[in-house]
């Protein structure tokens, strides 16, 4: 192996919370969070698009924050928690964004979707009264191909009303 | 309803699904991230193989040395394009009824020497891909550069080296078309506007991207292969045929698809070559592409260079259009489709929906050193919009028509039909003045220009532009199967009634997102006369599912969705033949409506779907000596009377231009469209959704850009712009229902209407707002760069 590729040798133990259960690994250093998720765990919600950082199509939950996953080394999460649309589907807290989505088709071939629906989660969580154009400008790391957006805007922005209802009663 | 409304049996159904908005039962899992893409398949003893791709868009290999690469840890082999060239036959991308194309034989690698910059050389087989990569590096290949056809613009001068030794020239083909007295026309013509068009060359850019599993078993000698595709049957026909075997020994599955538009359509080298490597190797081999990959690779499309000229007389009547029209489709015409379809629909499409009598197009395909080129979402459609629709705007500018009204003049009107195109396009029914009218409603069109013209007093420059179009759907053999491929036009549907009142369909489409299980199950419920959760719709298996040509060319719901409607039918008269012997009564005076056995006259419920099903399967006894059931039932379907099922629509943008910058702020977009019945309102309306953005992108930010050297300068994706949410509009969308009488169904396509028409709208909207400045754009993408020079502020 050649001297430029040494530093990327070794692999690591790590240990952390994923989906909510207590997960140790040993992991080559270089391998990215996508990957692990993906390779190592059987994770294969979290999508990976572009390998660069643009698409968003590997959005996951780090310590509850959003981050794309192909740009960071799965031992950068150790101690951390991770939580994947697989997670955050079976426990509940996307369920009334993934109705929105489904009722107003805002998803077609479905592979960009968990990234957004993550993004869109805390986009709701962050703006609580967030209207389109800001819906549009939030959303404006994840790219899809299919709906050309509008049926996905519409599908938060439902959402938003729907929360927003509920804060009033 | 037209005349044939007795054949339209099945929109008349009870319970009808038919233009219900109803979600997508399979988004369901998608949603939740339990979808099955291509790289969530892990086989036992899978390899993934890594391509070593040419840096040079055109060298000679002189030598390889892969001794290193073979002892990096992982690795099982490193097989060269020599080595595998001996594995399979190579391929020819030439079609009959394009009289005099041309094209090299094609490898699944390079062999002698490669041809574009990223062509694949040399596959490492590997335990992951990351390995693969790290031992890709050692390969040692000794290159001689060889002169770079870049430019399809010199690509046939004398003096340009000819890239391929067994042709005589770059010239891959070429049509040349003429109907009327153009040159008389154009003297007679009271205004000629002339434009150059420049449509520069950009992709696919599928989130997913191109990804194949092939599955090898020696055993039984049989080829399993999981390709994210939009056409299974052809792909198993080319895998069998180029490895040298049975077709029936080679099986085609294709679960989800994440994005295809005609990307995911033709026949890659390098994943035909990862299914050439699991049969050498008698073993699973995974091929993903990367991003990087993705550019240097996927099907590249447009980049056309158009001279165009139109006379009109003083009344904005077209006296005669006339055009040339040259692309480059890099070193190979791809295969099977050819890469001659996008030039040949532009030469058919320019200009039809207009009444034009003179016209004559010249088309001019070559190859050059780039990545290939070939059919994508709208084939051709949107360049002949551009060319159309950018010479009628600027022919009303001179005679100071307002757009709308030159169209309106130069429009087939709607009771004009059947009629042929100057091309000899055959239009069944159209609604090109009907849209018009709902389109001026729907956007308020007296209110947006008063808007602009007091906007425009105080410095602010927004523009309308209006494009319509037509568009080519349910492409009958016309397409390719004349020209000798094995590519199905016809489709089929198998409806098979199980013992609880159950209907699984199994059906030649591909389902790729746009929703083609959710409307045949649409369909089968509604003929059947059962509830769509009773329907399980399988595609994306040519073990299992009738043959087939796939989705694409706007085909799935027409022609498919026939098939289903009809097999429907015969399935519940057959249902209902049972029903009426157990019930001892005319199978005539039955009917079934969500999922039970009705009088047909009051709707009395008298028995239930799962009780007949129950006596068909497990009481036969109890039936008549001489009666069988049938409860699997097949019906075809193929559009005979027509060759393709023209649509048509319109299409506006309404965006405001910077004068300072160049940028353009995408405002609002509209789009009226016409694809006969609509079974799903709202898929319907996002498949015109996503064609307008992908049309949108190409009018303003994609662009593959290449050096004089052959070398793409944006290959990822913070270098090639895509749209993205924060710069795309609300688009409102809305329909004029002319159904074809080809079918019973009456539903024609939708799938690529928006992407043929928007590009075109936001140039004209463009140059409306440019029009104080007296500046014209007409090189697409437009950049704000492009306008500044229009505008004088840049120096080109």
């Amino acid at each position: 192996m050649s001297d430029s590729l040494a530093v990327l040798k070794g692999d690591n133990n790590i240990s952390l919370t994923v989906n909510g259960e207590s997960i140790s690994e040993r992991v080559p250093v270089r391998r990215n969070l996508a990957d692990f998720l993906r390779l190592d765990l059987g994770l294969t919600g979290t999508h990976v698009g572009c390998e660069h950082g643009v698409c968003g199509a590997c959005t996951v939950r780090l310590d509850g924050k959003i981050v794309r996953s192909c740009l960071i080394l799965a031992i950068q999460a150790d101690g951390k928690r991770v939580d994947t649309i697989e997670g955050l589907s079976d426990d509940g807290y996307l369920e009334d964004l993934q109705a929105s989505f489904h009722a107003r088709n805002g998803l077609q071939c479905g592979f960009c979707t968990p990234g957004i629906l993550l993004t869109a989660a805390e986009l709701i969580e962050t703006h609580p009264d967030a209207d389109r154009e800001k819906i549009r400008e939030f959303l404006s790391g994840n790219y899809c191909r299919c709906t050309g957006y509008h049926a996905i805007v519409d599908a938060i922005e439902s959402v938003v009303h729907s929360r927003q209802k509920k804060r009033e009663l | 309803m037209n005349s044939q409304s007795e054949n339209r049996w099945v929109l008349d159904r009870p319970n009808s699904y038919i233009g219900r908005s109803v979600p997508r039962p399979n988004a369901k899992r998608l949603l939740e991230g339990r979808g099955h893409f291509v790289d969530d398949i892990v086989l036992p003893r899978m390899l993934n193989v890594v391509f070593v791709r040419s840096p040079y868009a055109h060298a000679r290999i002189l030598s390889i040395d892969t001794t290193a690469a073979q002892s990096y840890p992982g690795i099982t082999a490193v097989v060269t394009g020599a080595q595998l060239a001996e594995r399979h036959e190579p391929w020819v991308g030439v079609l009959k009824h394009l009289q005099g194309i041309v094209s090299p034989p094609q490898y699944a690698m390079a062999v002698e020497k490669a041809c574009w910059q990223g062509e694949a050389v040399v596959a490492i087989l590997a335990k992951t891909r990351a390995e693969g990569e790290d031992a890709a590096e050692s390969v040692q290949i000794q290159w001689q550069e060889l002169p770079v056809v870049a430019d399809a613009k010199t690509a046939l001068d004398p003096d340009t080296p000819v890239i391929h030794d067994s042709l005589e020239n770059n010239l891959c083909w070429e049509r040349n078309f003429a109907a009327g007295d153009v040159d008389q026309a154009f003297e007679t013509a009271a205004v000629v506007v002339e434009e150059t068009f420049d449509i520069g060359r950009h992709t696919g850019v599928t989130v997913e991207p191109r990804s194949i599993v092939a599955d090898y078993q020696p055993g039984e000698g049989k080829l399993t292969v999981y390709q994210s595709t939009q056409a299974p049957h052809m792909m198993q026909n080319v895998f069998a045929k180029h490895l040298g075997m049975n077709e029936g020994d080679v099986r085609v599955v294709t679960k989800d698809v994440g994005g295809s538009f005609g990307i995911k359509v033709h026949v890659y080298a390098d994943e035909f070559a990862a299914v050439a490597l699991s049969k050498m190797f008698q073993r699973p081999v995974k091929f993903i592409a990367d991003r990087l990959e993705s550019f240097v690779t996927d099907i590249h499309a447009r980049d056309h260079l158009v001279k165009a000229r139109m006379g009109v007389s003083k009344d904005g009547k077209i006296q005669a259009l006339e055009f040339d029209d040259l692309t480059g489709i890099g070193p190979y015409s791809m295969y099977p489709r050819t890469s001659g379809i996008e030039a040949n629909q532009i030469v058919n499409l320019t200009g039809g929906a207009y009444q034009i009598e003179n016209y004559k197009a010249a088309a001019k395909v070559v190859f050059q050193n780039k990545n290939v080129m070939c059919q994508y979402r709208a084939v051709g459609h949107p360049v002949a919009c551009l060319i159309a629709e950018g010479l009628i705007d600027e022919a009303a500018r001179q005679l100071q028509m307002d757009p709308v009204d030159i169209r309106r003049t130069n429009l087939y009107p709607d009771d004009s039909y059947p009629c042929k195109s100057i091309t000899g396009m055959a239009f069944e029914n159209l609604s090109h003045i009907q849209s018009l009218d709902k389109l001026l409603d729907m956007m308020d069109y007296d209110s947006l220009r008063q808007e602009q013209s007091e906007l425009r007093n105080r410095g602010i420059y927004r523009g309308i532009g209006l494009a319509t179009f037509i568009e080519v759907t349910n492409p009958s053999p016309m397409f390719y199967g004349v020209g000798g491929a094995a590519i199905s036009a016809q489709d089929g549907c198998t409806l098979r009634l199980d013992a609880k009142g159950n209907v699984f369909c199994a059906t030649g489409v591909t389902e790729q997102g746009q929703g083609t299980e959710t409307v045949i199950a649409q369909i089968v419920a509604t003929s059947v006369g059962v509830a769509m959760e009773n329907v399980r719709v399988i595609t994306g298996d040519t073990e299992v599912t009738p043959y087939g040509g796939g989705t694409w060319a706007s085909r799935g719901c027409g022609i498919a969705g026939e098939a289903a409607g009809q097999a429907g039918r015969v399935l519940r008269e057959n249902i209902l033949d049972v029903a009426g012997v157990i019930l001892q009564t005319e199978s005539t005076a039955l009917d079934i409506q969500n999922g039970n056995i009705v009088d047909g006259g009051d709707g009395e419920v008298l028995t239930t779907l799962e009780e007949v099903a129950r006596v068909a399967y497990y009481r036969p006894d109890t039936f008549p000596e001489d009666f069988q059931s049938e409860l699997v039932v097949t019906r075809h379907y193929v559009p005979r009377d027509y060759p393709f099922a023209f649509t048509n629509g319109i299409q506006a943008s309404y965006l405001e231009v910077d004068n300072e910058t160049g940028l353009i702020r995408l405002l609002k977009h509209w789009c009226v469209e016409d694809c006969g019945t609509i079974i799903n309102p709202q898929l319907v309306d996002e498949q015109i959704r996503g064609g307008i953005v992908q049309g949108l992108g190409a009018a303003l930010f994609e662009h593959c850009i290449y050096d004089t050297e052959g070398q793409l300068q944006n290959g990822t994706m913070a270098d090639y712009l895509v749209p993205m949410a924060t710069e795309m509009p609300d688009i409102d969308c809305a329909h004029v229902v002319s159904m074809t009488r080809s079918s019973e169904l009456g539903a024609k396509g939708a799938g690529e209407a928006g992407t043929a028409g928007a590009p075109a709208a936001v140039m004209n909207a463009l140059n409306d707002a440019l029009t104080p400045f007296n500046a014209r754009v007409t090189a697409v993408p437009l950049t704000p760069q492009k306008i500044l020079e229009a505008l004088g502020t840049l120096s080109p």
